[in-house]
């Protein structure tokens, strides 16, 4: 009697694409906060115009990945990344990079809806005045193609002048997207929008998310799998702040190359 | 559409950003004109006060002496005076706004609540100049004719007690000063320790009540060991104001140098003596004792500030 | 001890303890009650048109307050001028900049003394930078003077409020690529108005009720003047002056005047407080 042996799983999946087709390109990133590393050499590309999603436990990095991508993490003098992000070939975390500039290319949405204590219109041209002069009559334009692919536009167009703190939890979420899209980034990152939102705002906000992935690279972070599921194009699975597994949403989800991944997407922990 | 995408970013200039430095300057400036202040003020008194302590040197804080006209200056007397009336204040005050914050905590009906906690803090509003007009019109010659001649009419001359309560019977005096006092600082304390009271966590509490204890128990059991050190800092922080009191006091104690003898005496605090004789003063000394005293008032309220800052840490505003 | 006398004595602890609680409240009261009704009745006694419309009188003739009143606007209104500019700017630095460094804290703790120090001795120390050397006292000394205990108010109350903004709210303005001064100006200044706003009328009641810091800066003036540069009435200056006298209607309109400060400080707190309400409730 032949003993097989077992064909070992591999340890880590990690999908490369061509880089024609790639918008932002992870090479070794490390994460350290204080002394305490969060993220082990991430190398993954993430595809234009499609929708990655990333999911894994609770503290396995996810966040903290999508944090590096805008440098919004350099707000706070003890974190450091070392590694290398390309964006359009340009590592964005080499020094002298115009963080500013950046932050116009790659827009983010938070967790929290974090409308301004201001107007819907001003809320969502903040971004616009940051870096253009435009006349009146092009920021409203502006302002309402904004509203309109956030699918705001036809709940508010008649109360642009109200406060964004007036709003619904789910609209305000929206403004939030408005308000990040209203600058045309190249890159839109997503961190759980939909976590402090009712399912109807939910399922509204990921309608919205679909759509947004014609003008835009979209990364979002999420801990619900269903909704990485229906949305995203490529998925990310972390663990213990490495990327375990990377490729198409539909392979990961239905033939997780990796056993660390199939233990998660079936639900063995979480 | 997709291709706006990429053309839709032109070179922007990044506006404004060189202006993030100028603005923290301008932060950091104002922050750093506090420190500069407060060290200012303890150097100007210092400075003010040197040739009042090259005079007299350390004899300047142990001798009762203060005679303007002999140009002889001693602090005893205005020392002991500050540290009497704000012991005694704190004496009659702690106890009642102990008594005040446990009442609004544990005893209160709810509807009454908001509008007594309100008065409380009226109180605590009236500036400290009415405190000494009614100090001075209305509480003094009350306690002079239902108090003080009382007490003093019953002392058999030669006595203990006539010693002890011997001073002109006209309500300004020490223990009255000291009263007015206790009033002011009274809703301070009060606000303070209910907030504290506030924060012991509810399931404390209900264990106490859970096994039978009366209010009694678990306040002076639970509760208040609970804040014990939140609270001895909230009593310095009184202690401190009643230390720096001006108005409430120098309309009411008298004003008399030298140190009190009797509980009906009139004295005289640091602040009410250079409240009262600074603008007179004509001679470089008398000006100089006036501020070296103000440098004593001020170590005294720093170190107190500095104690009850090591208990507590913030104040909860 | 029986366990029946036990129970007894814990029993009238109890009722001793409430008794002393009860007392002590209505203590409490009874005094706000007291100086209420006697500052009230005093006050009114002394208060008619006159006192708006005339300047502080010799003893024996008719007067008014009319200069103290605007002595004392003039300086609390250029002192709060002052301490918003500095109080929310220091407050910024303390909220936003400062972080967990040892200055932060050094600077935290010398604003509480400052806020707690002595008002007298902050006259004394304006006296000896500016009105000694300048030889003379002015109304912008006591400006200074209030300015000085307005700050620490300012200050505290401003990065209190700053405190609370929810981190993301200053993370999404970083995030579309504003720089930080526009993040804390349009954005979280905004967010915490109400509060700041609060923190001014805070201040400006303790300054307008403070006599001390008055005594040596800006001394007092028996007639009108708008000058800022000499001597400068004001509401505390002169009810000390006139409490103290021998005269009936100087003391007359020191009731008058101390009504109308305790007026003034009450209407600023209760609309601070009915402010800081309303934001909570939003």
């Amino acid at each position: 009697m032949t003993i097989l042996a077992p064909t070992a799983a591999p340890a880590t999946s990690i999908l490369a694409l061509p880089d024609d087709q790639v918008a932002l390109s992870i090479r070794d990133l490390d994460f350290f906060y204080g002394r305490t590393q969060a993220l082990h050499g991430v190398s993954v590309g993430f595809k234009k115009q499609a929708v990655t999603a990333l999911i894994g436990p609770s503290g396995c990095g996810k966040s903290t990945l999508l944090r590096v991508l805008n440098r919004i993490y350099s707000l706070y003098p003890g974190q450091r990344a070392e590694g290398r992000v390309l964006l359009d070939g340009e590592d964005i975390l080499a020094r002298g990079v115009d963080v500013a500039q950046l932050r116009a290319r790659v827009g983010m949405v938070f967790q929290k809806p974090t409308p301004f204590p201001m107007s819907i219109f001003d809320n969502v041209a903040y971004g616009v005045r940051l870096y253009e002069k435009l006349p009146k009559a092009e920021l409203a334009a502006r302002v309402e193609q904004a509203l309109r692919r956030a699918a705001l536009w036809d709940e508010v167009k008649d109360k642009l002048k109200e406060s964004g703190l007036s709003l619904s939890g789910g609209q305000q979420q929206r403004l939030c997207v408005a308000r990040a899209i209203a600058v045309k980034p190249e890159v839109l990152l997503l961190d759980e929008p939909a976590s402090a939102l009712d399912p109807i705002s939910t399922a509204r906000l990921e309608e919205t998310v679909a759509e947004l992935k014609a003008d835009h690279t979209v990364v979002i972070v999420t801990h619900n799998m269903g909704q990485a599921a229906r949305l995203s194009d490529h998925t990310g699975f972390m663990y213990l702040g490495r990327l375990v597994e990377f490729g198409e949403t539909e392979q990961v989800f239905t033939a997780p190359a990796t056993e660390r991944a199939r233990d998660y997407i079936t639900g063995r922990f979480g | 559409m997709s291709g706006e995408a990429a053309a839709a970013v032109p070179a922007r200039a990044a506006k404004g950003a060189v202006f993030d430095r100028a603005f923290e300057a301008l932060c950091f400036g104002a922050a750093t004109l506090l420190l500069v202040a407060l060290v200012g003020v303890m150097a100007s008194l210092t400075v003010g006060g040197w040739p009042a302590f090259k005079a007299f040197g350390l004899g300047f804080l142990t001798s009762a002496e203060w005679d303007p006209v002999a140009e002889v200056y001693g602090a005893l007397g205005a020392i002991v005076g500050t540290v009497v009336t704000a012991g005694l204040a704190l004496l009659f005050a702690l106890p009642l706004a102990l008594g005040v914050a446990i009442f609004l905590v544990e005893l209160c009906p709810a509807p009454l609540r908001r509008p007594i906690g309100m008065a409380v803090e009226l109180l605590a509003g009236i500036p400290s100049i009415v405190y000494g007009m009614w100090g001075l019109f209305v509480f003094a010659p009350w306690f002079a004719r239902h108090v003080q001649m009382p007490i003093m009419m019953a002392a058999e001359p030669g006595s203990l007690l006539e010693t002890i309560t011997a001073g002109v019977p006209n309500g300004a005096n020490i223990l009255t000063a000291s009263m007015i006092l206790a009033i002011m600082i009274l809703p301070f304390i009060a606000a303070t320790l209910r907030e504290l009271l506030l924060t012991v966590p509810v399931h404390l509490r209900e264990s106490a009540y859970g096994l039978g204890s009366t209010t009694y128990e678990t306040v002076a059991k639970v509760s208040l060991p609970y804040i014990r050190v939140s609270a001895i800092g909230a009593v310095m922080l009184g202690l401190g104001r009643a230390l720096g009191e001006t108005m409430a006091v120098t309309f009411i104690i008298g004003n008399a140098h030298g140190l009190p003898t009797s509980i009906f005496a009139s004295g005289s605090t640091i602040a009410s003596t250079i409240a009262n004789e600074f603008t007179e003063a004509t001679h470089e000394l008398h000006t100089a004792s006036l501020i070296a005293l103000g440098l004593v008032l001020f170590l005294i309220t720093f170190t107190v500030l500095g104690l009850a800052r090591a208990l507590i840490g913030r104040k909860p505003t | 001890m029986s366990s029946a006398s036990l129970r007894l004595s814990r029993r009238l602890g109890a009722w001793a303890f409430l008794g002393f609680a009860w007392l002590a409240t209505a203590l409490a009261l009874l005094a706000l009650a007291a100086i209420l009704w006697t500052l009230v009745s005093q006050g009114l006694a002394g208060l008619d048109l006159a006192v708006f419309t005339m300047s502080t009188p010799a003893p024996g003739s008719r007067g008014g307050l009319l200069n103290a009143i605007l002595g004392s606007i003039m300086m609390c209104t250029l002192a709060m001028l002052a301490a918003v500019f500095v109080g929310v700017l220091s407050g910024t630095w303390l909220s936003e900049f400062a972080g967990a460094s040892r200055y932060g804290k050094v600077v935290r703790f010398v604003n509480d003394v400052l806020l707690a120090a002595p008002s007298i001795l902050i006259g004394l120390f304006v006296y000896e930078i500016i009105v000694h050397p300048m030889k003379g006292f002015s109304g912008y000394a006591g400006a200074v003077a209030l300015a000085m205990l307005a700050v620490p108010v300012i200050t505290r109350t401003t990065e209190d409020v700053l405190r609370l903004q929810p981190v993301a709210l200053r993370e999404a303005s970083v995030a579309l690529g504003a720089p930080l001064w526009r993040t804390v100006l349009a954005v979280l200044w905004k967010a915490a108005r109400s509060g700041m706003i609060t923190g001014a009328l805070l201040a400006f009641a303790r300054i307008s009720g403070e006599t001390a810091p008055l005594l040596f800066t800006a001394l007092n003036n028996q007639f009108l003047s708008l000058d800022l540069s000499k001597p400068t009435a004001s509401l505390p200056a002169v009810i000390f002056q006139f409490a103290l006298s021998a005269y009936d209607d100087w003391r007359r309109l020191a009731w008058a005047g101390a009504l109308l400060i305790a007026l003034a400080v009450l209407t600023v707190t209760i609309l601070a407080r009915l402010l800081s309400r309303e934001t909570r409730r939003s």
